[in-house]
């Protein structure tokens, strides 16, 4: 398979795209994955489901604002240059 | 706001080697022999004199102010540079990595081959900093990697030419495909060790030195394929695998298992199952990443 760097970059946006749609109330919250449904205890083993969790989280809300600018780029560069 | 990194158990120890560059001159002589001869000092500041001809043929006191002058710009330009190309790639970190002899060359390639042999994985410790990889032959380091991989680049490019297949941007693709590779294996593998929780001193740059000593096997499965022909290609693309998966799987255990479970008994538990499966599942992974990305050369 012939990758190039780019295309890494593009997959990577789809990916971080597809988290940040996620909805908390109308989505995460109705199968069990909202934030504030999972903590169980505060013992040493977070455990993989409360893990993704918080990463969702946290991605939404770091990437919130920067995937407007990063997606409008790649919108132009693909305008532009196919 | 009181969710993300705080809650999870993975925490990379961070920057024990930050501490190195508080230490800068010493440091610089543990890492690496000062073989330069000139005097750092003289180089920095150059005080201009009236009068002091600095440079054959410039007799005008004006021009060696402009030279003084111009010179000193530059260094400070430079050294602003350097402090910021600091805070994007540690390279005072780096520096760790290439520390790197001969003799610590020709052992680990040895020990990628046949790991077979080697008895104690242990990195040695230096009061909470690793040695360099100069005086351990268990420590993970860059060169080897780097090397490697612009090996198999060259590699790929002569096996594509003895199949008829060979122009400039092919290498170009070659090289861009297999780092790519390299990046999602990266990724994929601190995605895995944050979701299982994993309190482990592993940096990002130690499980790229990982990823990237398949190379060598590589190399020697494609090498030996061009001159002998495809069965022993094959074989030794075997061999190297096996090396190459015993290697991980005894260099892994000793950083993400905990103390009992890697010495060798057997611990119950989910939590040291899950990180078994982690740890075969990553060595599981260089084999087939080394079949993938060879067995269209050997044709």
């Amino acid at each position: 398979m012939a990758f190039s760097l780019y295309s890494l970059i593009q997959a990577a946006l789809l990916c971080v795209n597809a988290v940040a749609v996620l909805h908390e109330d109308r989505f995460l919250n109705k199968i069990g994955w909202g934030v504030d449904q999972g903590v169980g205890g505060f013992g040493d083993d977070p455990g993989i489901k409360t893990q993704m969790m918080n990463l969702v989280r946290s991605v939404r809300t770091v990437m919130r604002v920067p995937l407007i600018g990063v997606n409008s780029v790649c919108i132009v560069l693909l305008l532009l240059f196919g | 706001m009181d969710y993300s990194a705080d809650q999870s158990g993975f925490r990379q120890q961070p920057n024990i080697l930050a501490r190195n560059s508080s230490m800068d001159a010493s440091d610089a002589s543990q890492l690496f022999e000062d073989t330069s001869g000139a005097r750092h000092g003289s180089q920095a500041g150059y005080k201009p004199q009236t009068g002091d001809h600095g440079f054959p043929g410039f007799s005008d006191p004006m021009s060696n102010l402009a030279m003084a002058y111009g010179s000193s710009l530059a260094t400070q330009g430079k050294e602003l540079m350097d402090k910021n190309l600091d805070r994007f790639i540690p390279i005072s970190k780096l520096k760790y990595y290439f520390a790197v002899d001969t003799v610590y060359v020709g052992k680990k390639l040895g020990l990628l081959v046949f790991p077979y042999m080697h008895e104690n994985w242990e990195v040695n410790y230096q009061q909470d900093i690793p040695v360099a990889p100069r005086f351990d032959v268990n420590a993970p380091d860059l060169y080897i990697p780097t090397m490697g991989f612009i090996t198999y680049i060259l590699v790929a490019g002569l096996a594509l030419g003895t199949q008829n297949k060979f122009s400039p941007e092919l290498l170009g693709v070659q090289a861009s495909s297999a780092f790519v590779w390299l990046v999602m294996e990266v990724l994929a593998v601190l995605l895995s060790l944050y979701l299982v929780t994993v309190n482990t001193d592993l940096t990002t740059i130690d499980l790229l030195a990982f990823a990237g000593y398949k190379y060598v096997g590589m190399i020697v499965g494609v090498v030996l394929g061009l001159l002998f022909g495809r069965l022993v290609y094959y074989l030794s693309l075997l061999w190297c695998c096996a090396a190459i998966f015993v290697f991980m799987i005894r260099t892994l255990r000793l950083k993400l298992l905990s103390e009992s479970a890697a010495e060798g008994r057997l611990v119950r538990g989910t939590r040291n199952q899950l990180r078994m499966y982690l740890t075969m599942a990553i060595a599981a992974a260089q084999p087939v990443f080394m079949y993938w990305l060879t067995f269209h050369l050997v044709r």
